[in-house]
């Protein structure tokens, strides 16, 4: 009777290869997947994506600003595949984590004996009122690269010289901590460049941000007068949108937009809430040394979709996790002890084309969650030479090409 | 027949190639986030130029901040002597595969 309910005893009695299925294809997914076929390629191991080309968000505010073409954040699976890796491209319909199966919308039915989720984030529509996902037609939220980046991008091309940018920054925790501030120099360098007359407000639902002090030096720098930045208690929570009119409506008054940015809260993308692995927060708790999740055992979870206490929300960090993730699941099929990991992360934030910035941070398992190691990490120097300013913004750049070589490659 | 297995594995993580995570001291892997580990043209450097003595010797400097550094001074400061050592012994080892 046993064997009749667990897959895994069945397989290891008969010894066929272990299944992995890795549900996402991201920084975090699609690495993961090649990771553990790549340290043991007596796994079987498929990844379930929904889209043929993954478009990256890290360095999609440069396309907003103009300094990029969106084709160079697009990325294939062709390389996935030839490392041995079934690739679908389907949506999930369903996971049923005691019977360590997952449905796809072709009606097929893959079965696992260790799942991986990648979900990414869901943009939330249901958070601010008025800001559904009609709205974003009208006013972009660009906050997963794509149709949405090249919207935004072709508002700030039509915009009169001497219009207002209104864009609004979600509460914590969020993808991307740095990314509003980066997409407010980088649209404010457009701006400087081609439409001097122009201004931008950035609507914040929290009073402090990620390397606040060093975008603010920059901004009063490079982009004196043009950036007005209004914090939670300043009244920068919105409390609601009005899409006819493009206006951002707060605790203290309203504002008016000739282009629109809402960048809304977020939560762990809808499949995570099917598989049953996402807390009442609409985030994932997951154990920090296996990535397995608190609440449903044989599923491992990477990416922005954790809560992963230290660690922000990024592509570096989803990297960082799949490698330690990996390395675990091919442990525990194989039936050896993950060892305690150690992760990094580093984002670069440009604020200029010529003038990046970073916060990096190292991390460990402490008290069931990713802790800082005290005294590492930190931001960019505030009173650092432009010289250093130039080298991380090449440094971001060569980063970009590394990382995504790594992932799709 | 344990000591045996116990050799086999040993022999296994000797001749571990790059990919072979499963067999990476803690950290190690972190580094490729950035790292390459052949040179590819990247302005940042790739960790096989290097023997391990220099990786243990730059790590160091990072960390007391005798070396500049954008953010490797960062990176360095939560890595410990022991744990500096065992991930540029990996390297080491990896590159001449």
């Amino acid at each position: 009777m046993l064997a009749a309910f667990g897959m895994p005893t069945a397989r290891a009695a008969t010894k066929a290869a272990p299944r992995v299925v890795v549900i996402g294809g991201g920084f975090g997914g699609a690495s993961c997947a090649r990771l553990i076929k790549s340290a043991d390629r007596g796994i079987a191991v498929t990844l379930v994506e929904a889209n043929p080309t993954y478009i990256a968000c890290p360095l999609s505010n440069a396309v907003l600003a103009g300094l990029r073409p969106l084709e160079q954040q697009k990325f294939g699976y062709d390389r996935v595949r030839a490392d041995g890796i079934e690739v679908v491209h389907r949506k999930v319909t369903a996971v049923d984590a005691r019977q360590r199966t997952v449905r796809l919308d072709d009606g097929k039915q893959l079965s696992y004996d260790r799942l991986v989720v990648a979900p990414g984030v869901d943009l939330r529509f249901d958070a601010i009122p008025g800001y559904t996902e009609a709205a974003a037609e009208v006013m972009p939220h660009a906050w997963k690269a794509g149709e949405q980046t090249l919207l935004l991008r072709r508002q700030l091309e039509a915009m009169k010289d001497g219009g207002v940018v209104v864009m609004s920054a979600p509460a914590n925790p969020f993808r991307c901590p740095p990314g509003p501030y980066e997409r407010a120099s980088l649209i404010a360098h457009y701006l400087k460049t081609r439409k001097p007359r122009s201004k931008l407000i950035l609507l914040d639902a929290k009073d402090a941000f990620s390397k606040q002090k060093l975008f603010e030096a920059a901004w009063h720098e490079l982009y004196p007068g043009l950036i007005e930045w209004v914090g939670l208690s300043s009244g920068g929570n919105v409390t609601r949108v009005e899409p006819d009119t493009r206006t951002f409506v707060t605790e203290f008054g309203s504002h008016r937009a000739d282009v629109g940015n809402v960048i809304p809260p977020q939560r762990a993308a809808a499949v995570a809430a099917l598989a049953g692995v996402a807390d009442q927060t609409g985030w994932c708790p997951v154990d920090p040394v296996t990535f397995e999740s608190k609440l449903q055992p044989g599923v491992h979870l990477i990416g922005d979709a954790i809560i992963a206490g230290g660690m922000p929300k990024s592509a570096f960090s989803a990297n960082s996790q799949a490698r330690v993730c990996a390395t675990a699941v091919v442990d525990l099929l194989r039936e050896r002890t993950p060892a305690t990991p150690k992760l990094i992360n580093t984002c670069y934030s440009l604020v200029a084309p010529d003038y990046g910035i970073s916060i990096a941070g190292v991390y460990q398992p402490a008290n069931g969650l990713l802790t800082d190691v005290p005294g590492a990490g930190g931001v960019s120097q505030l009173d650092a030479p432009k010289s250093v300013r130039a080298q991380e913004a090449v440094y971001a750049e060569a980063w970009f090409k590394t990382i995504t070589q790594g992932v799709f490659g | 027949m344990i000591r045996r297995g116990y050799a086999i594995v040993a022999a296994t993580l000797i001749a571990a190639p790059v990919s072979s995570w499963a067999a990476s001291p803690p950290g190690a892997a972190a580094c490729l986030g950035c790292h390459t580990v052949a040179a590819d043209g990247s302005p940042v450097l790739p960790l096989g130029n290097f023997t391990a003595e220099q990786i243990v010797t730059a790590m160091q400097a990072f960390r007391s901040g005798t070396r500049p550094a954008t953010v490797m001074n960062r990176i360095a400061r939560g890595f410990s002597d022991e744990e500096i050592k065992a991930i540029a012994d990996w390297y080491a080892r990896s590159k001449t595969k």
